[in-house]
This record gives C-alpha cells, structure tokens and sequence, in this order.
C-alpha cells in the first residue's frame, strides 16, 4: 500500500503491523484505523465480526465498542473479549447520551440503513467525531455498466443482486457531499480509494473524484460548536 | 459477625477478615454450626441487624455460603455466584438433600467456563431461602417459634445487601464478577445498581431490569398453590407437624412449563404416552409430559420450603431496577459502570430477549461498557443452566477480555 505524502489523514503513525493483524484487516478499515487516536472512545457501528475493534484494542488501547446486527458476528465479537451489542443503526443510536464516544465509525454501512440522514445526525450527535466510508455510485465501473449494459451493476463492493441487495440507499460523493452539507457535517478529511482500495487525493467536491473513487472516507464532525480536533 | 465452620477442617475462609497475608484455600468445605441444620459449607453469623427494604430490621441472621478455588493475594479473582429461584450455594458440589450434582457443574471446575484454578467463587444462599441462610423457616428469636408468616418480606436488593456483608468479611473490595441467571441476573444487576464500585464485571444472563406483570402473574398462580394447600395452616405448619407438600409441588409444576419452551417440551415428550399404549379414560399421567411435571413437583417438596417459595417468589415480583430510581433505568446504572455482559435465549419466555434489549439500552443511555449476545436456543428459560456451547464460549470470551482488562494476569499468589 503506498501512502501518499498528500493524504492529511494520519495523524498517528499506524502501529507496526503485527503477526497476522495487519493482513487481515480489510484495507478501507486499516484507513480507518489510522485515522484513530491511541485510547479514544470509539463505537463501531455495523462492526462485523469486530475486526476493526479487535485491531484497535489490540493496537491502540482504544476503548472499543461496536453494534452489529447479525447475531453470529456479535456472538463472535463477545467471544473473543470484545464489546460488542445486537443492535441496528437505525433503531438502536438514540438511547446513547451524547458525546458519548470520541469517534464513531460507520464503515460499509450507510447505504444499508433505512433512514441514512437520521443516522448521520445521530453519529455527529453520539460521537465527536464520525468517521463513514461507503460505496460510491458515481464509480465509473458502475457508470459503464449502467449505460452500456442497462442491468443493475453488480460488482466487487456491491455483490448483490437487485432483488436481494441490503443496499438500499445507494449514493454517489457527491451526494453525500451534498447531504453533509445540508445537514451541516463539517468535512474534516476525506479519503478517495481506487478499485483495489488504495488511497488517492483528491478533492471530493470535484467531478473526477466522483468518478475515479470505488469508495469514500469521511471524516466528519458536528455543527454544535463542538471543538474540532 | 461471628463466623462458623465446623467438620474437623481447621476454619478456613471466613477469617480472611483479619486479611492475612496467605491465600485461602478452601477446597475442602466445613460443616456450620446451626443447630438443627447440618448442611456442609460455611456459614456467616451476623448480629448486626439487616435494615430491609420493608422497615424492618432483620438480625442477628446467618447467610450460608460454599466457596470454590482460592483468592488470590490481591483478592481481585472472586467471583460472586447468585442462583436462582430454587437454587441454593450449592452450584457446584452435589446437594446435600437429593445428591444431585451442583446446578451450575455445566459452568463451574477446573478449566472450565467458571475456573476454579483461576478464580475464588463465592456463592451464598440468598436470605429468605432454606439452605442455611436465614428464612421462613428458621426459628424466630422472639416466639422461639418458626418464623413463618412473620418473617419480613424480602427484597432482591435485601439478599445483595446480605451477600455484601459475606463480601466484605472476606476482605473482598471488588468482586471480578457478578454472574448469575434469571433471579442470580436481577441479584447482579442489583449489585451493579447498589454497589457499582464493588463490581469489575456483572454477567446478568436470562434477566430483565424489573419483573413483568406476566411473572408475576405465574408467580401468584403458585403462591396461591401452596396457600390452598389445607397443609398450609396459615403459614404455621412447620409448628404443627404438617407441610403442603402437594402446593407446593403444584407452584413447581406450573413453574417448570415456564422454564421450558413448547419446541423443547415436544421434542422431548411429544404426545407420547407414558409406560402404556393407550390412553385410560382417567385421570392418571397418561402422557409422558404429565408424569416428567409430576415427578419435577415430588422431588422439589423434598429439598424445598413452602413458604421460602412464597417470600422469595415475592422477592422477585418486587423487583424493578428503574423504580427504585424515579423511573429511570439509567439513573439505576448512575456512576462508574462495571463491564455488563448481557445474554438471553431465543426461545426463553419468560424473561425474553426484549427484557434483555431494554436493558442494554438503559446502559447504552449512559454509555456503560456493554455486551449483549442472544443466543439461538429451544431450550427456553432454563437454557442458563444446561449445555449450551454458545453461552460457554460467550462467557468464556467475556471474562477472559475482563481479565486482562482487570490485570488478572496472574492467578496464583
């Protein structure tokens, strides 16, 4: 993985990849984990079988909590130590106080939930910071088989069929861009990656990032004179 | 607080108060020193009167309790045992009535779930009950009589204030865990509630935050079992020679139906008769069913008391977390949280994976460290007390994380 001297994301210098951690880790989350203080507070929401978290705890001593919906990733998060609650992202935000965490992560799964804007709010309210990376639409790939194909495209990132995708709202970055905006998320820092999730920079308002990236980062924060780390 | 343990053994664990320096090991369990109960284990005279939720003050009592393991030097590897209902401190030795194994063996051993090479557990039967600790059935102080009717009602919080003080007289500051199943999962919850600083980690599993009107429900049904029992005689018949043994297997029977689930109780019986091909145009157990309920109520008479029955199924209808707290769940979990792990079966009805849910969302309110694993079952409520794979690697994962979290790397002195 090359890291480009551009990118204005690590802030910490990554921890020496260990054993089979850093392989492991899927490449968007090993972004995400960088972009994470040693000992914050972070609720991943949608954490799988809580790789990211078990990462995080392992790596940066950080105070690691994650929501999933399936029970067997939750069951396999509890059992290997980590704190991890059955729940889902659209119903189950509102019972945290807020501030209750220095970073929310939301990684591969805003365009699963049933209402995106509501959780958004919710995680620039829970958390301090949030840090959300979907699959962006707007991909060229995507595009070209659309226009040429007329199908529904299927690809790496979104492998389902239409008729059985749990992605049911699909967006491009600028829409997202479009809905920070509306929503009034500060962008803090935003990460485009390539179709073999390596990073690139550019500007993420701009038409060629739209349609160069497979898939967003963002680091966003909220609108309520929060200090901004 | 006076401590007793007879049966040769030099005593044991209850002198920690003096904090010795030198592990305690109690692996070999003294007999108390009650007179008229004979139960192995040791037993904490109290003489000090309990305050109880209902005004009155209780004592001089006796909380019986079995240990299991050894406490380290630091005294950070106990764990506190809570059992349920019908349990008692023996959850992990056979029962000194009927000789059935502990309830909680599934869990309890060397290098098992709950490891007794790594952990000091400690688990006393809740006031109220008929093992030991002081009930109903005790003798009154001031009749020289059986208590009876004239014990105190008891709460959950009272039997947590009574397991605090064995805590404490074994130089206990923080217990590594809390854990117990369906009224073991409100005692420590009500730890947690009461005494969050005394608490690294609190495992309630099959619990809820306060008993629903559905609970309490069943619950009457069995009260009003054993009361119309003519045996029962207001309460005094231990006085008159005489027990409600058929009330009270009755309460047990209708008990156990809400323990299991109809998938676990199919399985297992069907419509299957019972040693004949035909049904009888009787009233005789026809079914399998009908003889396995039967032969549940008999064998409870032998090892339980009616009215224990009657001021712990109380104790459980009482119980409501965010009651106590103006209303709020989340103020009951006010101040530094323990490490919550919590867990409920799929097919368990009486206390449902919904208890559980809004249980985990108090905590979430105020953003405790909180765990919450349901795990795929049919075997209904009592799934907490039988072989279930899930819920061992769950908890196995659970208290190992705490560990290391707690420092527990080192478990012998």
């Amino acid at each position: 993985m090359s890291r480009s001297a551009a990118l204005p994301l690590a802030s910490v210098p990554a921890a020496p990849p260990t054993a089979a951690s850093d392989s492991e880790l899927r490449r968007d989350l090993r972004l995400i984990a960088e972009m994470i203080e040693p000992s914050a507070r972070v609720l991943d929401i949608g954490c799988g079988d809580g790789a990211l978290l078990a990462y995080l705890a392992r790596t940066k001593g950080v105070d690691a909590r994650g929501i999933e919906l399936s029970q067997s990733g939750v069951n396999a998060g509890v059992r290997h130590g980590l704190s991890v609650i059955q729940g889902d992202a659209d119903r189950d935000l509102a019972a945290f106080p807020d501030d209750a965490f220095d970073v929310v992560v939301l990684s591969q799964t805003l365009q699963a939930t049933r209402h995106p804007r509501q959780v958004l709010e919710e995680l620039l309210r829970i958390g301090r910071r949030a840090i959300v990376s979907f699959p962006n639409f707007g991909f060229w790939h995507i595009r070209l088989s659309l226009l040429l194909r007329g199908r529904m495209p299927v690809t790496e990132l979104l492998d389902h069929p239409w008729y059985e995708t749990p992605n049911i709202h699909l967006c491009t970055i600028r829409d997202f861009v479009a809905l920070c905006d509306e929503i009034g998320a500060a962008i803090e820092r935003s990460l485009t990656l390539d179709r073999h999730g390596r990073p690139f920079f550019l500007d993420p308002r701009g038409s060629l990032a739209n349609l160069l990236a497979e898939q967003g980062v963002f680091v966003l924060s909220g609108k309520r004179g929060k200090p901004r780390s | 607080m006076r401590s007793a343990a007879s049966g040769g053994a030099p005593p044991t664990a209850p002198v920690v108060r003096t904090l010795a320096p030198s592990p305690v090991s109690i692996l070999t369990a003294p007999r108390p020193q009650r007179p008229g109960h004979d139960w192995p284990g040791h037993s904490l005279a109290i003489d000090e009167p309990l305050r109880l939720d209902c005004g009155v003050e209780l004592g001089p009592f006796t909380v019986a309790y079995q240990t299991y393991g050894t406490l380290n030097r630091e005294r950070s590897n106990a764990i506190l045992v809570c059992h349920a209902l019908t349990g008692d401190q023996y959850c992990a030795d056979p029962h000194p009535i009927t000789g059935h194994p502990g309830w909680w063996t599934t869990l309890i051993g060397p290098g098992g779930v709950l490891d007794t090479e790594r952990y000091f557990l400690i688990c006393a039967n809740v006031i109220g009950g008929c093992m030991g600790t002081t009930g109903p059935r005790d003798t009154n102080p001031a009749t020289g009589d059986a208590w009876a009717l004239d014990f105190p009602v008891i709460t959950i919080r009272d039997m947590v204030r009574a397991q605090k003080l064995v805590v404490d007289h074994l130089g206990i500051e923080q217990l590594f865990c809390v854990i117990g199943g369906s009224m073991g999962a409100m005692q420590a919850l009500q730890w947690a509630s009461s005494y969050p600083d005394s608490v690294f980690a609190a495992v309630p599993i099959a619990g809820a935050a306060r008993h629903s009107a559905q609970n309490i429900a069943f619950h009457e049904v069995g009260r009003q079992a054993i009361m119309a029992d003519p045996d029962w005689c207001g309460g005094r018949y231990l006085s008159l020679g005489r027990n409600p043994s058929r009330g009270l297997a009755v309460a047990r029977m209708a008990a156990h139906i809400t323990y299991l689930s109809e998938a676990a109780l199919h399985r297992k019986f069907g419509r299957n008769l019972q040693d004949r091909n035909a049904v009888t145009y009787g009233f005789d157990a026809d079914f399998q069913v009908e003889s396995y309920l039967r032969h549940q109520g008999s064998t409870f008479v032998d090892r339980f008391d009616a009215n224990s029955y009657l001021y712990i199924t109380r104790a459980m209808d009482y119980f409501d977390l965010a009651a106590e707290h103006g209303g709020s769940l989340p103020a009951a979990f006010a101040g530094n949280q323990p490490r919550f792990c919590i867990v409920s079966f799929t097919s368990d009805w009486l206390f449902p994976t919904a208890e559980s849910r809004a249980l985990v969302h108090g905590l979430n309110a105020v953003a405790a460290n909180v765990s919450f694993v349901e795990i795929e079952t049919d075997k209904g409520h009592d799934a907490f007390l039988l072989h279930e794979p899930e819920l061992f690697d769950t908890l196995r994962g659970f208290l190992t994380g705490c560990a290391e979290h707690r420092g527990l790397t080192r478990f012998w002195p």
